[in-house]
């Protein structure tokens, strides 16, 4: 599975890239091998807010729907939408082809999410 | 012998070597004593199919049927003429032994018919996307409803009190299992009040729900209906429709509604005291992931070949367990296949003959019963295949009367509508003959 | 068999006719007379135009290439696919039954009433439950009105904090769904490693909460739950009721009755225990029965007696109101009285007696070859996790395409979720022991191809008119009509 360093990582297998204030947000290669061919992504309005661990997005698949969850507090600022029209993006390339971009409301929460060898760790475990 | 049991005692006594155990009782030991139940259950014996004939030959007796009687009920349920084809196809055991067909590549037929049923429902009512049905046109207002509160992320639904008062009831019951806010729009001349539903449309109104034709079989204005909702932003128009109606009348999708539904049972499908019956919902492409129930799509194989397969699964029980947009895991099957059937067997020429023909019948029946003025229109309206009239004589004591000449009399509306409590709802089909209405004229006017 | 591939659209041609209406002698008046032009559609209608020939010839090959259980065995795990009785057909054509409009006066439908009213009672008997409704259409919507019903009581006693409901992790998609559908929150509890409800997890998840837990017994492993009553206690006593998922009736039929088990609340599956068709998807129905403190809440109408009448009752004061148009799938009621009719007292027992012997058979067949727990006792259905031999990549959904060339449908695949692999086997009683030999032969020579020749298996199935189809396609890109 492939794990990128300087992401921050969710146990739910969200992946986080911080940039300043904003961040983005998507699943990792874990969580899209899982799911199989992805044929849908439900995305989020701009400008809605959401709390740590909401669901903010659904990715389904022809046999399964998974919710993503929102690692940190934080106010959606753009979404994917080449994502709609191409949802198997996210099996090509989950790293590159993020879901939202969000601006994060309260930075200290990063300390609660995983590191690349935390994630690792935690994939051998799962 | 049982009869559809094929195990001989030499057969068990085999398998209960093979398996190692002494008896059958062994296999329910590990059901606690103290629940097993240690008697024979309080039915009759087993009976030979003679005797299974005979006892509910007897039953059937019991009833008198729209064979017997000639039917002017309506309501909800129609004595519409179902083609011999019908029933040849859907006793066909490939189709009624069959399950859901999660395996495609041996399921071709039932999914190529419900295909076929998705695109016929989709051409009829003008909208983009059906589904594979729902169980009747009650529970589909209310999956409807379900979908609007969904979709619009608010929870007050309008329903017309033009609606039918069965589907109305339903919907309330659903909707208390999520605190919508159900409000009634009232009725004036036999059509939703515009003026009352205008002040009603707030921008917490996630849908506004009516029925045309009507319970009192009125067409509604559905045009300025639509303005009105959709001057509401997100608001959606949800409309009950009669799909034989539609062989005459303007499609809801050229009219601006968001979410069809409809009772199909006039779509070849049997009276049986209720059902099972059929629902049906349509809607744009914009609301189609949101659909409840089943929807059937077409691929390749890997060869290339087109075949047809369930898709968008992932909206359902099976997979969205909790967050499905609905727990509906069946659809009406053989009811759907029957509705295929009938909309093919009477086809572009035929469905509008029909439509027509139910029209002049309806609108001959209603000049005959007014005439002498003993009868008088309760509404003033265009109307399709059901009317209401009124007189000084209760409901009862004229269908009984009727009854005695081997006629069903219509609805009596006065326990739904207590300001129309001498009105009764006569519904006329294409099946009714001249001869026929004549007749329940006469005997009208002999009662006063 | 012929390869057919064409839709009825694409037999469409123009002045082909299959339907004709009588003249009339009633004088036709123009049309916009009767209705204002603006209602009016002026366009042709845009339905096919086919000859009766063309429909039959297309049914008819669209049926042939279908399979049901009048095709062959058909071991779908938790749907009940045993054979349907063609009595039962007949006696839903009889006019008398067939042809009979809901609202008409009760005096004229007498024996319709009386056969709604003796199978409540019946129902009522196998399932130690004191009411029926027989208006829900489906199990689905059994496990709707259930809940719904179990709602009502919780707030007609002012407790309106239970908004949850405990649920298995081996529940049937279903269950969770109806909870959302009912207005609840769902609680998952985790199962034993045996594959039972596991006791501390029920009652870490039981509060003042909980509304109720749902359950189903024998489960979807097909094991019975045998801490049964002290599952009930726990449940009554935290104040909460307890609802019987009937999916897997036919296992218990006349051995033990989930009234007597505790349940407050039952659901039966006509369309799999009462052997009525499974129609290629429905009509079901799923008649509920309660005890007697939910009767109040019944939906109206319920059917009752008095004397020799039987009546329509609406006279229900705390009554949820209504689930659905009418009284309930009234024809595939009547198919099921013929089948209790036809199995009576002693029938019924012997069903579910064989429908487990036949699955414990079977299971005992399969056990060397995919992968079973040891010295359990099965119900009516056993659920199998994959293949026992772990060398090959060979799948559970392998397996089940190869199975449709040797001419079966599959078992159920990937469900119960807890069971990884889970390939879900319930042979009916109404399967003879050469059946199950055969079957389980071939499952056997499966299993060996697994190992010598995986690639058979992988590109399965080679034996049917068409052959993995492409599911991303179907979903990436919906075609959910025909255009043309």
């Amino acid at each position: 599975m492939k794990i990128l360093k300087d992401l921050y990582y969710t146990k739910d297998h969200e992946w986080l890239r911080v940039e300043g204030d904003e961040a983005y947000i998507g699943l990792t290669d874990y969580a899209q091998d899982s799911l199989g061919d992805i044929v849908y992504v439900e995305l989020p309005e701009v400008d809605d807010e959401f709390n740590k661990e909401d669901a903010f997005s659904a990715v389904e698949s022809v046999k399964a729907a998974s919710d993503v969850y929102m690692p940190v507090d934080g106010r959606i600022v753009e979404v994917n939408e080449s994502l709609l029209d191409e949802p198997n993006l996210l099996n090509e390339d989950p790293y590159k082809n993020w879901i939202v971009k969000i601006e994060i409301a309260d930075k200290s929460q990063l300390e609660e999410l995983m590191t690349s060898d935390e994630y690792e760790q935690y994939l051998e475990e799962v | 012998m049982y009869p559809y049991i094929q195990n001989t005692p030499d057969d068990v006594k085999k398998m209960l070597e093979a398996i190692g155990i002494d008896s059958v009782d062994y296999l329910f030991s590990d059901i606690p004593e103290n629940v097993r139940l240690n008697r024979e259950l309080d039915l009759k014996p087993s009976m030979s199919e003679m005797e299974i004939e005979r006892y509910m030959t007897d039953l059937s007796k019991k009833n008198m049927t729209i064979n017997n009687l000639t039917c002017f009920l309506g309501a909800g349920a129609y004595d519409h003429y179902i083609p011999s084809v019908v029933k040849h196809i859907t006793s066909r055991s490939e189709f009624y032994t069959s399950y859901t067909p999660y395996q495609a590549e041996i399921s071709q037929g039932t999914l190529q018919y419900i295909f076929e049923y998705q695109t016929l429902i989709c051409n009829l009512t003008g909208m983009d996307v059906a589904n594979a049905s729902l169980y009747d046109g009650g529970t589909a207002i209310a999956e409807a409803a379900f979908m609007s509160a969904n979709i619009t992320r608010r929870n007050q639904i309008l329903v017309s009190k033009t609606v039918n008062p069965q589907y109305r009831q339903v919907l309330k019951t659903y909707g208390h299992l999520h605190n919508f806010e159900i409000i009634e729009v009232g009725e004036e001349d036999g059509v939703t009040n515009l003026d009352e539903l205008k002040k009603l449309v707030t921008d917490k109104t996630a849908s506004v729900i009516v029925q045309s034709p009507n319970f009192f079989g009125i067409i509604e204005d559905l045009k300025a209906i639509e303005e009105i909702v959709h001057n509401q932003k997100k608001t959606l128009l949800i409309t009950s429709v009669d799909p034989i109606s539609l062989g005459i009348l303007k499609t809801p999708g050229s009219l601006g509604v968001d979410i069809v539904v409809g009772e199909g049972q006039s779509l070849g499908i049997s009276l049986q005291y209720g059902g099972p019956y059929l629902g049906f919902i349509a809607v744009n492409k914009a609301h189609m992931r949101k659909l409840p129930g089943r929807l059937v799509g077409q691929t390749v194989d890997i060869n290339g070949e087109r075949a047809f397969v369930l898709t968008l699964q992932a909206r359902e029980q099976h997979i969205r367990r909790e967050k499905a947009t609905s727990n509906i895991c069946s659809n009406q099957g053989v009811n759907t296949l029957a509705a295929a059937v009938y909309l093919v067997a009477l086809g572009k020429k035929g469905l509008r003959e029909v439509a027509i023909r139910t029209t002049q019948n309806s609108h001959y029946a209603y000049r005959e019963m007014i005439k002498s003025g003993k009868y008088k229109p309760l509404f003033h309206k265009p109307f399709f295949k059901e009317f209401a009239v009124t007189s000084n004589i209760e409901p009862d004591a004229i269908n009984k009367k009727l009854l005695d000449e081997n006629i069903l009399g219509g609805y009596a509306l006065g326990k739904d509508y207590p300001q129309y409590k001498n009105g009764i709802l006569y519904a006329v089909t294409e099946k009714r003959t001249k001869a026929e209405i004549d007749k329940l004229i006469s005997v009208l006017e002999g009662i006063i | 068999m012929r390869k057919y591939n064409k839709l009825i659209f694409e037999l469409s041609k123009p002045g082909r006719r299959a339907f004709k209406l009588p003249q009339t002698d009633i004088e036709e008046r123009n049309i916009e007379e009767l209705i204002p032009e603006e209602f009016l559609n002026n366009e042709d209608l845009n339905l096919p135009e086919v000859s009766e020939v063309d429909i039959i010839r297309h049914y008819i090959n669209l049926s042939n290439k279908n399979y049901g259980v009048d095709t062959g065995f058909y071991p779908l795990g938790s749907c009940t696919m045993k054979y349907n009785p063609k009595i039962n057909e007949d006696m839903a054509n009889l006019d008398g039954f067939k042809n009979i409009h809901p609202y008409q006066p009760e005096e004229t439908v007498q024996g319709a009433l009386q056969l709604l009213y003796e199978l409540d009672r019946a129902l009522c008997e196998i399932s130690g439950m004191d009411k029926m409704t027989l208006q829900p259409a489906a199990g689905a919507h059994g496990e709707l009105t259930g809940l719904t019903l179990i709602k009502a009581y919780h707030e007609s006693r002012g407790d309106a904090k239970r908004k949850k409901i405990i649920v298995p992790d081996s529940a049937h998609g279903t269950n969770p769904a109806s909870a959302m559908m009912a207005g609840f929150e769902t609680i998952e509890i985790k199962s034993t490693e045996e594959g039972i409800v596991d006791i501390e997890s029920l009652k870490a998840a039981l509060s003042d909460e909980v509304a109720g837990l749902m359950l189903t017994n024998p489960n979807t492993l097909g094991l019975f739950e045998r801490h049964i009553v002290e599952i009930a206690e726990l449940v009554h006593e935290a104040g909460g009721l307890l609802y019987y998922d009937g999916a897997n009736a036919n296992a218990i039929l006349g051995k033990v009755r989930p009234g007597d088990m505790g349940f407050d609340v039952v659901h039966f599956n006509l369309h799999k225990t009462f052997s009525t068709p499974h129609g290629g998807g429905g009509p079901g129905s799923g008649p509920v029965g309660v005890k007697k403190i939910l009767m109040d809440f019944l939906p109206v109408p319920t059917v009752e007696k008095d004397g020799d009448r039987y009546y329509l009752n609406y006279d229900i004061p705390h009554s949820v109101g209504r689930m659905k148009d009418f009284y309930g799938h009234f024809g595939i009621m009547v198919r099921a009285y013929a089948y209790i009719l036809a199995m009576g007292k002693d029938g019924l027992k012997k069903v579910s007696e064989m429908a487990v012997l036949n699955a414990n058979y079977l299971a005992h067949k399969l056990k060397d070859y995919y992968a079973l727990p040891d010295n359990t006792i099965f119900k009516h259905e056993f659920v199998m996790a994959g293949l026992k031999s772990e060398l090959s990549e060979v799948t559970t959904l392998d397996v089940a395409k190869r199975l449709l060339d040797f001419g079966y449908h599959p078992p159920t695949v990937y469900f119960p979720l807890i069971v990884h692999e889970a390939l879900m086997t319930e042979p009916t009683e109404s399967e003879s022991k050469e059946t199950l030999d055969e079957f389980a032969d071939v499952m056997i020579r499966i299993a060996e191809e697994a190992k010598s020749n995986p690639e058979i298996l992988k590109e399965a199935p080679h034996n049917t008119p068409v052959r993995r189809l492409d599911e991303t396609r179907a979903a990436r890109n919906p075609i959910l009509k025909y255009e043309g």
